[in-house]
């Protein structure tokens, strides 16, 4: 850089800070040519003006000041809240009467897709035999279902699924007489399904999944085989009777599939029933509807519906009508519904809750029948205690439900597995669950399953059926909770548990099943992964791969993707061990990879990228040659998710040992560099960074420079975004691998290309700081011939008008100062610290400190002595700079004048360093610890460098001030001078203060203390004498806050006197500190048992346990708590050395006459 | 309250740890009992000072560390019976029923 050159910019600099300052001085009056203030009979207009009229929060009045066409008439027009009530949509929003349904609602099933209701066709199925229970042999109880029975049970299910399909495709083939009924029916089917589904798109697809979901319905509820073909929804739900609904239909409707799912009791078989509800239910109903979940009666329907006055009228049933006796939940409803005028305010034994719903009732309807607690076995008391904490826990306030939630998982055992999930899990399945409570239901599962352990087995699937359904929630955080119980729920019952009640759903006759266990399996695999470190991994993993395995050539489409997402899962957990296990699924799993297409293939290519790893060389080096036709095939797809996934792919193919530099050099880095460095990949932030992760992975095993060529051209793009993608690249690339391998030509090229996309960047970004930066401080001494033109680029952006330019031309200073020492510009840097001292006027603070901290690294290259310019100059300028409030500023300065102050302070005379001692005392209340700590230790440097006297006598000042912040530093600033001083210059000032009658500032001089002899260690030995007597008065002080302080500084001296002969000292401390041993406040007492202990240390247990023994045994327990707080204390650190000092107990029976052996 | 739980939850946890510590409620029993098992087994682990012993009572240090050793078991006799226990064992007396 030539020196006209710098020329040039400093008069432009020079002229710049004219402007300013003329700025600011026409901005700021001149006092004397201006009326005085008190004249002034003038209300000042800038000041008490009324902001609420003139508010400039809103554009348009902006407008309206700006017209100043003189009106007569004013204007009338809408009010300010009016506009904008339409403009933000405030009110539109508030009276929505559907504000609470649909996305908004806090209930789960209003925001629940078709698909993902489905999950109320699951039923909590009855409890499984443990297999791998401990006591087996023993002949414990074996009720429950075994795996083989399920298995079976599964296979009945396929092979009716199977005839019930072939039965209807026959009867659709055949029976096509034009019945009149077929019509409605696909009507009504049709409306149903567009009223229900969120996409119509869909719409077709999901009319199949019913036909299959539906044989959950006949798997639940065994129907009557009365030979009927055609069920109408008369059967279904005879209490609901909707209108139009009336038309026999072949296929089933969505809504009246859901009464299998709820579990109500006495179907006889599977569900277990909710133990309270049948009680519940029964009173509501005495009709001539048999049983007690029967639907409603006829009374009460003509209460509902309008009667033959209105014209409407009730119908004969069909002949060959018989109506089912499935139980149904909607009439639960009516029943609460009917209920709800019985709901009591306040539940016995429970207290006040937040909220009690209709449909709690149900549940714990229980708790209010008023029945005589005495005259319960113990197992229905606990049944209604492990209702009422339910209860509490649900619907309680917060208070409420930490200590429900705590005494369900202390008694979790006592309760045991049974009675706890039998209450618990059909509350999950209630249809009118919300968020919270569903939250707090599965919280409760999580902290019981700790507790529970092995006992957990038998309801593993239960659990799994209601825990299934938040893994596809639409919630993230439902998802992340679900996936921590499954990890827990695994963890617990053990994998061979999981597996063996996993196995059954997988091939499960519906596809909702076999999803959300398929998820479920995932789960589990990578639960396991954290619990077993992947080592005890795999003899599990073959069974685990295996029985999902046969899915990966599933008909459907979806079912192939989670299976392919699973077993990306299992690898990813099992990683780098267990390859063996997959053995079996690579062929299919590279050649399905081959067929698939889309979202499919994603998969596929998704559990090969995360198998590829596992390889040894050979296997990787092969299998990612084949599957690399697909790879490059897939570079040019347009599809988001397939570009993510082969970009991910192709990072872990590269980064596998047998995959060589050669073959990615040969095979992939053309397509790759072609499809996927292209201007549009740098728009898309997610892209973005996919493609830089994988270059920079890529470039791990090709190098440097195989990269930087390719790349290099694009720092010179038009498209900036595209620059700044090549420059982090870059940047990556070069800080992983150095630039050893960067040829001389490529360099040019790319300092130049950094320089280039440097200064064309439109917004001042970090990442072209960071690579300029690195690249800089990789290439050292190579750089010195670039420096000038860098330099220059620097000088001239330092003078830029724009802040962040000026900001980042700074900072990017303190980034390479230390490659131009290297390479001997101590010229240029003088240049620089030249300019940086000018711009030490800048207004804008984030710039200051850039600029500040510019220096600093300047200073700390080049020394104190050759610094330009010189110190002396440069220091009362960053006098006033420590005002600043910026903490950044703050923090550079401090930083700076720290630097000066430890290396050579003597460039400075010692007013001026008094001066800065003042403005230091501010930095003490900074709320950075940075700035505090820097600050004190610059104390510190000071008062070495021109004496404490009259640092210490600004520090002891400051201790008058009220902040505690402010007093507390003070307090380590003294302690710091005194250790940097010697203590004897410090003491006596410091003890002379504690004569002020102040308690703040004897409180200070106290702390001060107790950091001094922190700091001082040993050398306290020698003032221990002098401070007694001002301990001893602080001892016994009114104030607990100085006693507390008082023994703190006791415990810093002991333990600085431990052997050096002071016992006398420390005993008689010990006689004034023992009576504050039954203070109560937590603070005061932990430092008080704190110096009893540190003088144990310094006199030995010996002595001390004397004043022990007296307490241990007290009649009054309020004597006796702390006394054993300090044997125990004693007891953990000196158990050896106690006993000589045992008392002597042989009247007790006690005779240690070993003890008194004498040679 | 939560403050007292945690002193109880540290408590129990340094219980734990060191069988010797104690808390309000120990009986002089239990203190006596372990101030004794102490004694022993802090002789017996330094081997100096078992020497320095076998060496005064004229005993093989093997040996005397068994006696040692021995005398650990129940040194201040079995446990006194406690009260609840008392009441559930013993059958009613005129005093009990007081």
């Amino acid at each position: 850089m030539s020196d006209a050159d710098f020329e040039t910019i400093r008069k432009l600099q020079a002229e710049r800070n004219a402007a300013a300052a003329a700025k600011k001085g026409s901005r700021t009056l001149d006092p004397s040519n201006q009326r005085s203030d008190n004249t002034s009979t003038k209300a000042s207009l800038t000041e008490s003006f009324d902001t609420d009229l003139y508010s400039h929060g809103d554009e348009d009045m902006q407008d309206a000041d700006a017209d100043n066409s003189r009106r007569l008439v004013g204007q009338y027009t809408a009010t300010k809240s009016q506009i904008e009530e339409f403009a933000h949509g405030d009110g539109v929003e508030e009276d929505d009467p559907f504000a609470g349904r649909g996305e908004k609602s806090t209930r789960i099933v209003d925001r629940e897709t078709d698909y993902q209701k489905r999950r109320f066709d699951r039923t909590l199925t009855p409890t499984r035999a443990d297999p791998f229970a401990a006591n087996r042999q023993a002949g414990a109880t074996e009720d429950g279902d075994s795996y083989r029975e399920i298995m079976e049970q599964r296979e009945i299910e396929r092979e009716e699924e199977r005839v019930r399909q072939a039965i209807q495709a026959r009867r659709e083939a055949g029976g096509t007489n034009g019945e009149e009924h077929q019509a409605t029916l696909q009507d009504g089917n049709k409306e149903n399904a567009e009223a229900g589904s969120t996409e119509v798109a869909t719409t077709r697809k999901r009319k199949k999944r019913w036909d299959v979901s539906s044989t959950a319905v006949d798997e639940a509820t065994p129907e009557a085989a009365d030979g009927k073909a055609k069920r109408s929804r008369w059967d279904q739900a005879p209490a609901l009777s909707a209108p139009g609904a009336t038309d026999a239909s072949k296929k089933r409707s969505r809504w009246d599939q859901a009464p299998s799912a709820t579990p109500v009791g006495n179907s006889g078989l599977v569900t277990p029933m909710h133990p309270s509800q049948a009680g519940a239910a029964t009173p509501s109903f005495g009709t001539d509807i048999v049983g007690p979940n029967a639907a409603i009666s006829d009374e009460e329907l003509d209460a509902l519906l309008p009667g033959e006055a209105e014209g409407y009228k009730v119908l004969e049933p069909p002949p060959g009508y018989a109506p089912t006796r499935a139980p149904h939940p909607p009439s639960r409803c009516y029943a609460i519904a009917l209920e709800l005028r019985r709901i009591p305010k306040e539940i016995p034994g429970v207290g006040d809750l937040q909220f009690f719903k209709p449909e709690d009732m149900a549940y714990f309807g229980k708790l209010t029948d008023g029945s005589d607690e005495n005259a319960l076995s113990v197992e229905e008391l606990k049944e209604r205690k492990i209702m009422r904490l339910l209860l509490k826990v649900k619907n309680g306030t917060p208070p409420m439900r930490k200590t429900a939630l705590r005494q369900l998982t202390d008694n979790a055992r006592q309760f045991g597995a049974g009675p706890l999930f039998n209450q618990i899990l059909p509350l999950l399945m209630e249809k009118t669950l919300e968020d919270q409570e569903r939250h707090l239901l599965v919280k409760v599962i999580d902290r019981i399953l700790y507790k529970l352990d092995d006992m957990v087995r038998p309801y593993v699937h239960k659990i799994l059926v209601v825990i299934e359904p938040l893994l596809i929630d639409q919630d993230y955080y439902a998802r992340v909770e679900g996936r921590e119980i499954i990890s827990n729920l695994s963890k617990a019952a053990g994998l061979a548990t999981m597996i063996s009640t996993m196995r059954p759903d997988i091939d499960h006759v519906d596809e909702y099943v076999r999803n959300t266990t398929a998820r479920a399996f995932a789960v589990v695999a990578s639960a396991l992964d954290s619990h077993s470190d992947g080592l005890r991994c795999p003899p599990h993993l073959k069974g685990l791969v295996d029985c999902i395995g046969p899915n990966l050539n599933d008909e459907q489409t979806k079912v192939r993707t989670v299976t392919s997402l699973a077993i990306a899962a299992l690898a990813e957990a099992s990683n780098p061990y267990g390859i063996e296990s997959f053995d079996d699924i690579l062929n299919p799993l590279w050649t399905g990879a081959r067929k698939q297409r889309g979202k499919g293939l994603a998969g596929f290519l998704k559990a090969v990228g995360y198998i590829i790893p596992l390889m040894d060389e050979d296997y990787a080096n092969y299998y990612t040659s084949q599957i690399m036709e697909i790879l490059l095939r897939e570079f040019s797809s347009p599809d988001e998710e397939m570009k993510k996934v082969v970009l991910k792919v192709v990072s872990q193919c590269a980064g596998t040992e047998g995959v060589t530099a050669g073959y990615l050099k040969e095979h992939v880095l053309d397509e790759f560099f072609k499809s996927f460095w292209v201007r549009r990949m740098a728009l898309d932030k997610r892209n973005y960074r996919q493609v830089v992760e994988t270059t920079v992975d890529i470039g791990q095993k090709v190098g440097v420079s195989e990269i930087i060529e390719r790349i290099v051209v694009n720092l010179k793009d038009e498209s900036e975004a595209y620059r700044k993608m090549t420059v982090e690249t870059v940047e990556k690339v070069v800080a992983g691998l150095g630039s050893a391998d960067i040829g001389e030509r490529l360099e040019e090229r790319l300092i130049d290309g950094i320089l280039h996309s440097f200064q064309e960047q439109s917004v001042e970004d970090i990442i072209m700081l960071n690579g300029f930066g690195t690249v800089v401080n990789s290439l050292g001494t190579r750089c010195k011939p670039y420096l000038p033109q860098i330099v220059s680029t620097i000088l001239w952006r330092l003078n830029n008008k724009s802040a962040t330019v000026r900001q980042q031309a700074a900072d990017l200073i303190s980034r390479i100062a230390m490659v131009m020492k290297q390479c001997g510009e101590d010229a240029l840097m003088g240049k620089l610290g030249v300019v940086l001292y000018e711009y030490l006027g800048e207004e804008y603070p984030e710039v200051l400190g850039s600029i500040l901290g510019a220096l600093r690294s300047i200073v700390t290259v080049v020394g104190i002595s050759q610094m330009q310019p010189p110190i002396k100059d440069l220091l009362p300028r960053l006098t006033p700079i420590l005002r600043n409030r910026h903490e950044k500023v703050q923090e550079n300065t401090i930083d700076l004048v720290g630097r000066i102050a430890d290396r050579g302070p003597e460039s400075v005379n010692a007013r001026e360093w008094m001066r800065i001692c003042f403005e230091l005392l501010d930095m003490l209340k900074a709320h950075k610890k940075g700035i505090r700590r820097a600050a004190n230790n610059t104390f510190g440097f000071i008062a070495k460098a021109i004496g404490p006297q009259d640092v210490l006598a600004t520090l002891l000042n400051n201790l008058r001030v009220q902040e505690r912040q402010s007093r507390v530093c003070t307090a380590v600033a003294i302690g710091i001078v005194a250790e940097t001083c010697a203590p004897f210059t410090v003491l006596p000032a410091l003890m002379n203060e504690y004569r002020v009658p102040e308690l703040n500032v004897q409180n200070g001089v106290l702390k001060s203390l107790s950091f001094l002899f922190e700091y001082i260690g040993e050398m306290a030995k020698d003032y221990v004498y002098a401070v007694t007597p001002l301990l001893e008065d602080a001892l016994i002080d009114r104030d607990q806050v100085h006693r507390q302080t008082a023994a703190s500084v006791v415990k810093h001296i002991a333990l600085g006197v431990v052997g050096l002969g002071c016992e006398d000292a420390m005993v008689h401390l010990l006689n004034l500190l023992y009576p504050n041993l039954f203070e109560t406040s937590p603070h005061v007492i932990d430092r008080i048992v704190e110096a009893i202990e540190a003088i144990r240390m310094a006199v030995g247990p010996g002595l001390v346990m004397n004043y022990v023994w007296a307490g241990l045994f007290h009649p009054a327990r309020k004597v006796r708590q702390p006394y054993w707080r300090l044997y125990n204390d004693a007891y953990v650190q000196a158990a050896d050395a106690m006993i000589p000092y045992y008392p002597n107990l042989s009247e007790e029976g006690i005779d240690r006459h070993e003890l008194a052996i004498v040679l | 309250m939560a403050d007292k739980l945690r002193t109880q939850q540290e408590l129990e946890r340094l219980q734990a740890k060191y069988v010797g510590t104690g808390h309000p409620d120990t009986t002089s029993w239990e203190w006596r009992t372990n101030i004794v098992r102490d004694t022993y087994s802090s002789i017996v682990g330094h081997p100096s000072q078992l020497a320095y012993m076998s060496l005064a009572l004229n005993e093989p240090s093997a040996k005397l560390r068994a006696q040692l050793l021995r005398k650990m078991v129940q040194p201040c006799g079995p446990p006194p019976p406690r009260e609840d226990q008392e009441m559930y064992m013993a059958p009613p007396t005129p005093r009990a029923q007081e």
